[in-house]
Parts: structure tokens; sequence; C-alpha cells
């Protein structure tokens, strides 16, 4: 099974990879990442296009831990950044997303700017974008250009990318300290999120700061992030979810009650359907791995669970 | 179309090939060059049968294209070895981790980058990072088991060895039968962060 013919070009800098966009521009160009996506869908999807601009950029396969955010660069690939001691102490929600992606092999292979540049409605990351509330960033030969990951997704494999651009990496402001959790019922034929919930749940203890208690449910929630990923065409927030934990104790209760609205910002008609599973399956399963992440993300508030 | 002239390493041996842009690693390693040990299964980066290193990371051949890969040391299933079996191979025979053998260099190659990185997997772990190896015909729990026994066997080589050079035989047992048709020691791991 082999792709229809294509010419390979490699960028060995972003401004060279921006180049040959615009020496193209009338021609049907790919970007190659990790192939991961594009590689099997020019095998059997018919994507066809005519020139392939493979990016073998070695600064943007980088992680930079700044004071009060971590950006990874668009080549990082998933093994790369689930294995980073910087993610996984700035952004740990991050590095658990990037673990459950795929098997072993395709983690890597596949990078973090391809995954969210694909934006396929059942892969993790955009989830931990959504609730890390990251910026994409963007360069294209007028300069640069940030977008926040909440309008970055558009629809199924539609983003904000426009053409000509390239992603170039990844600002995750940092959570650390925060409960977090990504659940996922993984697709049994494709690997993918049939539903994935990410979480990232802050509280106001009475101590506050590192001194803790280790009193679960001591304190009230000051902010929640919550994102699903395989339920519609694209990932996205849960406004609702969010709204019923602010303000309230992080117990066993309130992560119920908040779980049940995981449906409310979804029209029913929305939910993605196939022959594993039904919208309405989804839709359950959208409150039941809300519930586990929010329980998981509890957990590591209270401290009782080793982080990612 | 435009066509590339690649050099690879392949289990130690410099090579050369002249690919097209759309020619998967996968063939140029089985039809150009002749390592067979990577075998095409679904073609769609699943099954994992088609699973080789390259620069020491476990890689599904079916789903690089070649001319990415120029320049890369490969290492297969059949690299593994020096002479004889290793001591990965030697455990899936010994704990019957295979049956006709399709989705064995596969598994090989995963668990060799699996055991560099964790020489002491939990079965969990073992596991999860074969989840990406499609066995269809023996089940799971033998190569479970070939994995955890080829760990312990290792890290009492490497106990061993701590105060000499080993004679190569890694666990000191006896190999059975002919090994695969090693070409070269495979290239030092690579060094992950
Ligand atoms: C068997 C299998 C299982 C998988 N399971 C999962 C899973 O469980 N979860 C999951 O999230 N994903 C999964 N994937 C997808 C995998 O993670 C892909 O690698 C990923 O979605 C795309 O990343 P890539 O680096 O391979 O990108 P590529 O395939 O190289 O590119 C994908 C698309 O993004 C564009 N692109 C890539 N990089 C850039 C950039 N820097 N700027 C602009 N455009 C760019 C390309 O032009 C192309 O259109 C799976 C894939 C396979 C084959
Ligand atoms: S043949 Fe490559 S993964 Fe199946
Ligand atoms: S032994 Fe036959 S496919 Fe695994």
């Amino acid at each position: 099974m082999f792709p229809a013919e294509f010419d390979y070009e490699r960028a060995e800098s972003v401004s060279e990879a921006l180049e040959r966009l615009e020496h193209h521009a009338d021609a049907d160009v790919e970007i190659l990442a990790g192939g991961h996506s594009l590689v099997p869908a020019m095998k059997t999807e018919g994507r066809e296009p005519d020139v392939v601009v493979d990016l073998d950029v070695p600064a943007l396969d980088a992680v930079n831990a700044l004071d009060d955010r971590t950006v990874v660069g668009a080549l990082t690939t998933y093994a790369t950044v689930a294995d980073s001691a910087a993610v996984r102490a700035t952004v740990p929600l991050v590095a658990e997303t990037a673990s459950e992606v795929g098997d072993l092999q395709i983690r890597n292979r596949g990078t973090v700017g391809g995954n969210l540049a694909e934006a396929h409605p059942g892969a993790d990351l955009p989830a931990a974008a959504l609730a890390t509330d990251a910026t994409v960033l963007l360069r294209n030969p007028d300069g640069k250009r940030e977008v926040p990951a909440t309008e970055f997704f558009r629809g199924d494999g539609e983003t904000a990318i426009e053409r000509g651009e390239l992603l170039t990496g990844v600002r995750f402001p940092h959570t650390d300290g925060a409960g977090f959790a990504y659940a996922k019922k993984t697709h049994p034929a494709t690997g993918y999120a049939m539903v994935g919930v990410a979480a990232v749940v802050e509280t106001d203890g009475d101590g506050g700061g590192d001194g803790g208690d280790g009193n679960a449910g001591g304190g009230t929630v000051s902010s929640a992030r919550v994102a699903a990923t395989g339920a519609v065409d694209r990932a996205v927030r849960l406004p609702s979810v969010e709204g019923a934990l602010a303000g309230e104790p992080l117990d066993a209760d309130s992560i119920d009650a908040a779980a049940a609205e995981a449906r409310a910002d979804i029209d029913a008609d929305r939910l993605r359907s196939d022959p594993h599973a039904s919208g309405e399956f989804r839709g359950e399963l959208l409150e039941t791995y809300a519930a586990r992440a929010l329980e998981r993300a509890a957990e590591r508030v209270a401290g009782d669970a080793p982080t990612a | 179309m435009a066509t590339h002239d690649i050099t690879l390493t392949v289990n130690g041996t410099t090579e050369e090939a002249t690919v097209e842009s759309r020619t998967l690693l996968v063939h140029t390693l089985r039809d150009e060059l002749g390592y067979t040990a990577p075998n095409v299964g679904c073609e769609s980066g699943k099954c994992g049968a088609c699973t080789v290193e390259v620069d020491g990371d476990a890689v599904k051949s079916c789903t690089v294209l070649a001319v990415q890969a120029d320049g890369s040391e490969v290492t297969t299933a059949a690299g593994l070895a020096d002479e004889g079996l290793d001591p990965v191979q030697r455990a899936f025979h010994d704990e019957h981790g295979l049956q006709c053998g399709y989705c064995t260099p596969g598994m090989l190659a995963t668990t060799h980058q699996l055991l560099d990185e964790n020489p002491d997997p939990s079965r969990a772990e073992i596991r999860k990072a074969l989840k990406g190896n499609i066995c269809r015909c023996t089940g799971y729990g033998n190569v479970v088991d070939a994995v955890e026994t080829a760990a312990g066997r290792l890290r009492e080589a490497d106990d061993e060895s701590g105060d000499g050079p080993s004679d190569g035989s890694a666990d000191g047992s006896s190999a059975s039968g002919a090994g695969p048709d090693g070409r070269a020691a495979p290239p030092e791991p690579g060094a992950e962060d």
C-alpha cells in the first residue's frame, strides 16, 4: 500500500519551511512532522499532496520551562513530553496526556505540533491544551501569531492555522500545585479517545501554599478547567462542569453534581456516533469520564496520588 | 517523480538505496536491502509487525518514509543478537511467546526499547509497552512472561558482569538451536531524554 506520488522536500529551519510553503503557494502542500497521521492518510484516505515539506528543525524539538510558563516546540514527540522532568513538574497534565497517546511506537514519532494541527476529533492533546489554557504559537511570512487553544480548534481537522502558516510550539501556563488528570476511554478500533476528559482544578486551602495539611476537600475550588475530546467534532471546554465546581468543596458530592453537567453544553445531535459507540453512549461516557478525571484530580490536590 | 539517494546503517552495516519519495522504510528494508525481519501486517500503523529501531526508538516502519530515515541507524529484530539468540529472543523461545512468529520481530524490537529504558518493568508496564504490537495467534500471556523472564535474566547478567567482562552468554543458560542471521552487533542504544 503506497501513497500516490509526490515531491519530497526537507526544510531545516523555520524560515526555510515558510519559504517552501510560499514557493508552492499554488500547489497542494502538506507539512510532514511525525507523519503518523499524514502517511496513513496518504495511503488509505486519498490525501494526495503534490509536495510534502518535511520539517527537520532541531530547534522545534525542545522543551523550555520558564518562570510561569513552559513552551513545547512543535516537533517534540509525545515520548519526550511524557518523560520530560520539566513538563512533569510544571504542567503534569500534559505529560500524563502524552503518555496516553496511541502506543509506544506512535509516541516515539508523533509530535505535539502534528497532533494539534491534525485536530482529529478524538486526539488526546487538544483536551490537555484546553484544560491548561494553552496558547498555540504560529509563524507566517509576516511574523508571529498567537492563538488561545480555546479559539484554535474549529472542527474535524480544522484549526486556526492559515495557508502558508507553521505551528512552531505551544505555551502552557504552569499548573503545578493544582489537581489534574486525563481520563480516557480508548476507542477499541483506532486507539484514539472514544471520550477523554482532562481537568485542572485549583483550590483555596486554609493554609495555602504547599504547607497543606493533607486534608482532602479542605478548601474550595477557586478555578476549574475541564475539557473533553472524542465527544463532538473537536475538543471542547465544559463550562457547565467548571461552573458547578466553582466555590464548592472538592468532594464526592460536588464531583458527582459537576460530572452530571457534562452533557449540558453539548447538543445531543452533535455527539459523534460510530459502530462502536452511539452518540447517546458517548454522552454517558462523558459523564463517567468527567467524574473519573475529577476524582483523580481531587486526590492529587490532596496529595494522595503520585504525579504523572 | 523525484528519487532520493539515501544511506542507512542497518544492523551495523552501511547500506545505500535509491528510493521514491513515497517509498516506505519497511519496503526499503525488506525489498531493496533484504532485511526481512520486519513484517508487513496491517500497513496502517496499528499492528506493529513492521517495528524496527530507528536511532534507538521503536518505530513502525510502514508509517515512515524511507527518505525521512536517511542517515539513521536502523536495528531490526535480527540485528538485536550478536550471535545465537539474544536473551530477549531466547526468553520468547523458552516461554512459548510465539506461535506463527509473524508478530515476533516487532515484539522483540519493542521489548528491546522497553528493557533499555526500564530494566525491571511490572506486568502492567510490559502490557502498556506492547500495546502497539498485535498478535493474532498466541495471546499475550506468554509474551508477557517472556518479557519478564528476559528482564530478569538481563538484570542477573548485569549484576554478574559488574566485576568483569562477561563471556557474552548473558544468562549463563545454554542457547537452544541456531540463532537468526545476526549480521553485526547492534548499535549502542541512544541515550534518551
Ligand atoms: C495507529 C495510530 C494510533 C494513534 N492513536 C492516537 C491516539 O490515541 N491519540 C492521539 O491523539 N493521536 C493518535 N494517533 C495520531 C498520532 O498521534 C499522530 O502522530 C498525530 O496526530 C499527528 O502528529 P504527527 O507529528 O505524526 O503529524 P503528521 O502526520 O506529520 O502531520 C499531521 C498534519 O498536521 C500538519 N502539521 C504537522 N506539523 C505541523 C506544523 N508544525 N505546522 C503546521 N502543520 C503541521 C501536517 O501538514 C498534516 O496535515 C495515532 C496514529 C496512529 C497511526
Ligand atoms: S504493518 Fe506496520 S504497523 Fe502494521
Ligand atoms: S505468533 Fe502469530 S501473530 Fe503473533
